[in-house]
């Protein structure tokens, strides 16, 4: 079984998840809760036992789309959400994301790493760049790599896609923001 | 009026058609945007996975510049812009560590003082005695269905705009105008937001489930100030109707879209003829 680990007091001590009684409210609200292994309230349970190796690693947490539903319903004002974005971070930070979720993950770090280089988001840059990370490397995956190829021209007749992404100014200062928070890369 | 503006990445990229509208109609009531210099994105949907200090940051920077312009108002049409906007600016604003370790990563002074407003609010500022004065025509073909989403009422303690299970600030806006609202079920569900090229199976199950509740209260339209709402309902009716067999044909407006038309403008000019479903009301 594993152990309470105190530095997850740290982490989640200001998401007031020890005043979880388990009513259930969290999940029964969650508009994805069925395609989860571990529930919202299961999750904040293993974040109240300290034991967050087993959350840290599941594939629910990353099903989870930030709605906030289950911090505005609960009766003794967990922010569940919150907890969710700090098993995320954690998830991320030790490498430990869940197979399951490759494809969210590659994501949201195309997401961050486009914003890291031009301040602003490209989206045209932002799906190449999900297509090779997501991109599983097996051949039932390659539906994917042309999956909303349609989209494309579709979305050019109506003047939606921008082929030049915006870039800021000072792109410098956006580098030193983000080695700030997360360090060199 | 002169009102700061943060448009956000999705407004200067492929939703550029909620910016046309937002810009179209506050222009056509006599609100002046003011858009901030050099703005930065806000971390959107992945910062506040992957890294704290960065969820934090990238919307400070943004408060900073509005501050040293002196903006005392910032309207953010992206209810995900706003909403980290004004997360930030109170989590900053009641912390004096987090305010000056903010100050030095952002490389300005913060203070969290700038007012950031939905775009709901800018018309509740404007006032609808005023926007009435502005009619040109009389929205009666229009039978919406007002959808809020997510972002626009929750976290409900931090954003303290309109009630969070039953909202109903954009009935109140379009009733005045003479649409006849519908009452429906899933007006605060989630759509699935920015989740639509990670996870595309839950965007169009969300997204489904919301076009068939409009459609079953007798909507003509969905309205909605999201412009991931928007992609979701809208772009990806195609794709939802393929895969559950279901003949949606619903337009999706932007608020700004029904204010538009009722005061005289025309659908290009807010960018309506971008739609991907078409809007015939």
């Amino acid at each position: 079984m594993e152990t309470k680990d105190h530095t997850a007091d740290a982490v989640f001590g200001h998401l007031r998840v020890d005043d979880c009684y388990q009513c259930g409210k969290c999940t029964a609200g969650c508009p994805v809760a069925e395609e989860m292994d571990l529930m919202p309230n299961q999750v904040v349970y293993l974040a109240q036992l300290g034991q967050i190796g087993r959350a840290v690693a599941c594939g629910g947490i990353w099903e989870c789309v930030s709605c906030q539903t289950c911090s505005a319903r609960c009766p003794k004002s967990v922010d569940i959400a919150g907890v969710m974005d700090a098993m995320r971070q954690q998830s991320v930070q030790e490498g430990k994301a869940s197979p399951l979720a490759h494809r969210t993950v590659a994501f949201q770090k195309a997401f961050l790493n486009n914003v890291r280089r031009n301040g602003r988001l490209n989206e045209m840059e932002l799906v190449g760049q999900f297509k090779i990370t997501g991109f599983a490397y097996s051949l039932a995956d390659v539906p994917f790599l042309f999956k909303d190829a349609m989209l494309g021209p579709r979305m050019m007749v109506r003047g939606k896609l921008h082929l030049r992404g915006e870039k800021v100014r000072d792109r410098a200062l956006v580098r030193r923001i983000f080695e700030r928070c997360m360090g060199e890369k | 009026m002169r009102i700061g503006y943060y448009p956000g990445c999705a407004l200067h990229g492929s939703s550029n058609d909620y910016e046309m509208s937002v810009r179209a109609c506050l222009d056509a009531l006599g609100a002046e945007l003011q858009e901030l210099d050099d703005w930065i994105c806000c971390g959107a949907s992945a910062a506040h996975c992957i890294n704290r200090k960065l969820s934090i940051a990238l919307p400070a920077r943004n408060l900073a510049l509005a501050e040293r312009e002196g903006l005392e108002e910032l309207l953010a049409p992206c209810p995900l812009c706003s909403m980290e906007l004004i997360r930030t600016n109170t989590e900053i604003a009641e912390d004096a560590d987090l305010r000056h370790e903010m100050a030095e990563t952002v490389e300005l002074p913060i203070q969290g003082k700038t007012k950031v407003l939905n775009l709901i609010q800018v018309f509740q500022k404007i006032g609808v005695d005023r926007i009435k004065t502005a009619v040109k025509r009389e929205l009666t073909t229009f039978l919406p269905a007002c959808y809020y989403g997510c972002l626009l009422t929750r976290p409900p303690d931090i954003l303290r705009f309109d009630d969070p299970d039953c909202p109903s600030s954009m009935e109140t806006i379009l009733q005045a105008l003479g649409a006849r609202t519908v009452d429906w079920n899933y007006k605060t569900e989630c759509c699935g937001a920015g989740l639509t090229m990670a996870n595309e199976d839950t965007v169009l199950d969300l997204s489904n489930k919301i076009l068939s509740n409009a459609s079953e209260h007798g909507a003509n339209c969905v309205v909605a100030a999201c412009p991931m709402c928007h992609v979701n309902l809208d772009m990806k009716q195609n794709d939802i109707n393929a895969r559950y067999a279901a003949t949606h044909n619903m337009p999706v407006y932007y608020l700004s879209d029904l204010i538009g038309l009722a005061v005289g403008l025309e659908e290009k000019a807010l960018g309506i003829n971008r739609h991907f479903v078409a809007a015939n009301l």
